[in-house]
């Protein structure tokens, strides 16, 4: 089956509700849209990870999931990553109904609108920063050559112009977070998801990262960082604080810095 | 705007970049892996190779020594006696028209052959003494290997010539001036040996004398016993003559006559040795498995070693299939790598032990075409359990679980 996605609000299955009242940014597109979303995860006894979420990420936004461990931001990030899918509710991504999608064509979504960055960077060592890069692409029938030449722009995008032929093995952390930043750039997604980006990194190094997406983020690129430390949440546009699998608030950062002090 | 959610097809080059990045980065454990596979494949390649090339070099002995070589031979009467062919049968045979030479040999049963008197009699080392025509050598496919053969002037005196194993058995290795053994009661001066008689082995453990020398000194009544046919080297006109050789030999009796084509046993021998050795062809397949299971083995082990890679695959948009076909074609990769090794190792031992012993190298297209398909099979057939748990993997568990 093939869906084609229109525009959020002019969806052809007619899903997409007007973005919730209260967003920063009610006239742009919806990206990652969450509605009651509830997640429990069948141990014994049954973990409720997360209980009746929802949000709305939009196009051009840099948000932060902030959340100690164990409140649910993992959870979260799996939902709208399309790597997993809610017990309740519903999650949009670029319009479409991922519960009504099959594996086949999420994994086709994922392809070609979403960008994924972990703490553990993930790189194939065996193979050039060039490479790794391109790979971003690797399962979007983009041919080697074209891949080759967007990974070349998106290493120059994020300062690794000059590395393209080296083995990740030969490169810093900080460099590592850069070139698995622009894996997840390379095929310009709708959104980037970064899970504890700066979690392997020392403080400069990761304000150096941090600084990066805030740069993307002004360039056009819709991110959204799921990390405990607060600090790294400071960075952000916008907060959206977990606890115990419950969004407690959801605001600009400067609220959230008067409101807890950070 | 937005593109499709169909999945893209990976393209063939970008599989087999895949599929080799668990050989590329573990070469060792992939040689080893491999190596089971290799020597399965070569054990089966070199039993075909060797077999077909042993068949090709006793094909190639039949063509030399020619298939249109008959033989006519004294058969046993309706009372079970031996019965014997007339005198004239050689003159009669040599008038059908495809043949082109006719030679005979009588057997001169009442002489004995020894090394010297005093060898007690009952020791015949189960030699023959017979009465042969002066042309046998070139009619039968074998020369001297020392000395000359009986001839016009020799054959009526006390002179012989010895078959190959004849000779072998009378501890004769040289032929000297003054050579002789015991034959009959007197001595027989020994002038040739022949080289082995492939076609007619009888001759092989024969004492050769002449015809008149046979009647002078053993009262040999002259009828020949064995009478070798050379006809037309053409399939139809042997088989024209066969047909009508036992009624020319003996007009009389032909059903006392057997006729047979030398030739035949040799080919039957050929297709013999293309009867596959199955203990070596058996240890091979049980190598085959071997290999599989080790082909496996790895294959279990490097999905669970990579379960970030195949996380980090599906989080990039890999689908299940795309999973699969990875590992998948891994597993075959590699067993084809065995494979490849295996039919080269399989052709070389061939290609040496078939030199050496002077044979024609054959390795059949079964022995390599069988190798690489028993290959892509094994590889296909251990990489399915494998590559369908890489597949099944959630991407969350194999990302999250490092």
């Amino acid at each position: 089956m093939t869906v084609t996605s229109g525009p959020a609000g002019s969806s052809p299955h007619g899903i997409l509700a007007p973005s919730a009242p209260g967003s920063p940014n009610d006239s742009s597109e919806s990206v990652v849209r969450l509605e009651g979303v509830s997640k429990t995860y069948p141990s014994e006894p049954p973990v409720d990870a997360l209980k009746d979420v929802s949000f709305t990420v939009h196009e051009g936004e840099l948000v932060g999931i902030v959340g100690p461990s164990g409140s649910g931001k993992t959870t979260l990030l799996h939902l709208m990553g399309t790597l997993d899918r809610p017990t309740k509710g519903t999650v949009w991504l670029t319009g479409l109904e991922v519960g009504k999608l099959s594996d086949a064509e999420l994994s086709a979504l994922r392809a070609g609108r979403i960008g994924f960055i972990f703490q553990q960077f993930f790189l194939a060592e065996h193979q050039s920063v060039l490479d790794n890069v391109a790979d971003g692409l690797l399962y979007t029938a983009v041919p080697l050559s074209e891949r080759r030449d967007a990974a070349a722009r998106a290493l120059e995008s994020v300062g690794l112009g000059a590395k393209l032929s080296s083995l990740p093995t030969k490169l810093s952390g900080g460099q590592r977070q850069r070139v698995a930043i622009a894996r997840a750039l390379v095929g310009s997604p709708a959104v980037v998801l970064a899970d504890e980006p700066t979690g392997n990194l020392d403080q400069a190094t990761g304000a150096s990262i941090l600084e990066l997406f805030h740069e993307l983020n002004e360039a056009g690129a819709t991110i959204v960082v799921i990390t405990h430390d607060r600090a790294v949440a400071a960075w952000m546009g916008r907060i959206i604080q977990v606890l115990d699998g419950r969004v407690v608030s959801d605001g600009p950062a400067g609220e959230w810095k008067r409101a807890t002090g950070a | 705007m937005n593109p499709s959610l169909a999945p893209a097809r990976l393209r063939a080059r970008d599989l087999l970049r895949l599929s080799s990045i668990g050989i590329r980065t573990r070469k060792l454990r992939a040689g080893l892996s491999a190596l089971g596979i290799a020597i399965g494949v070569a054990a089966i390649v070199a039993v075909l190779g060797l077999s077909s090339s042993s068949q090709a070099g006793l094909l190639a002995e039949i063509n030399r020594l020619g298939t249109n070589l008959l033989t006519v031979t004294n058969g046993q009467t309706l009372f079970g006696q031996t019965a014997e062919l007339p005198t004239d049968a050689p003159g009669m045979i040599g008038r059908i028209g495809p043949v082109t030479s006719v030679q005979y040999t009588g057997s001169v049963s009442n002489a004995n052959a020894y090394k010297s008197p005093f060898v007690p009699s009952i020791d015949t080392n189960a030699l023959s003494v017979d009465a042969t025509s002066l042309g046998l050598p070139a009619d039968i496919g074998t020369t001297l290997s020392q000395g000359v053969f009986l001839n016009a002037a020799t054959q009526d005196e006390p002179i012989c010539v010895l078959g190959a194993a004849a000779a072998q058995r009378l501890g004769i290795d040289k032929v000297f001036q003054g050579e002789r053994i015991w034959v009959g009661g007197m001595w027989f001066y020994v002038v040739g040996v022949l080289n082995q008689a492939v076609l007619t082995s009888e001759i092989d453990s024969s004492v050769l004398i002449g015809f008149p020398a046979a009647e002078k000194y053993f009262n040999f009544d002259g009828n020949p016993s064995e009478i070798y046919v050379r006809t037309v080297d053409s399939a139809p006109q042997v088989n024209a003559v066969d047909s009508v050789l036992a009624a020319t030999a003996n007009p009389e009796s032909p059903n006392e006559v057997d006729v047979s084509q030398p030739s035949d046993a040799l080919v039957a021998e050929a297709d013999a040795k293309a009867a596959l050795n199955s203990l070596f062809l058996g240890l091979g397949a049980v190598s085959l498995l071997v290999g599989a299971v080790g082909v496996a083995n790895i294959m279990v082990i490097s999905v669970l070693e990579r379960r970030s890679e195949i996380g980090l695959r599906r989080a990039l948009g890999a689908t299940k299939g795309h999973i699969r076909a990875q590992f998948m074609s891994e597993a075959i990769l590699l067993s084809l790598l065995g494979g490849a090794v295996g039919v080269l190792a399989g052709a070389a031992s061939t290609a040496v032990y078939a030199s050496s012993k002077g044979w024609e190298v054959v390795v059949p297209p079964l022995a390599w075409g069988g190798g690489f398909g028993a290959a892509i099979v094994i590889g296909a057939v251990a990489g399915l359990m494998p590559a369908l748990r890489a597949a099944r993997m959630s991407p969350k568990d194999a990302l999250w679980s490092v």
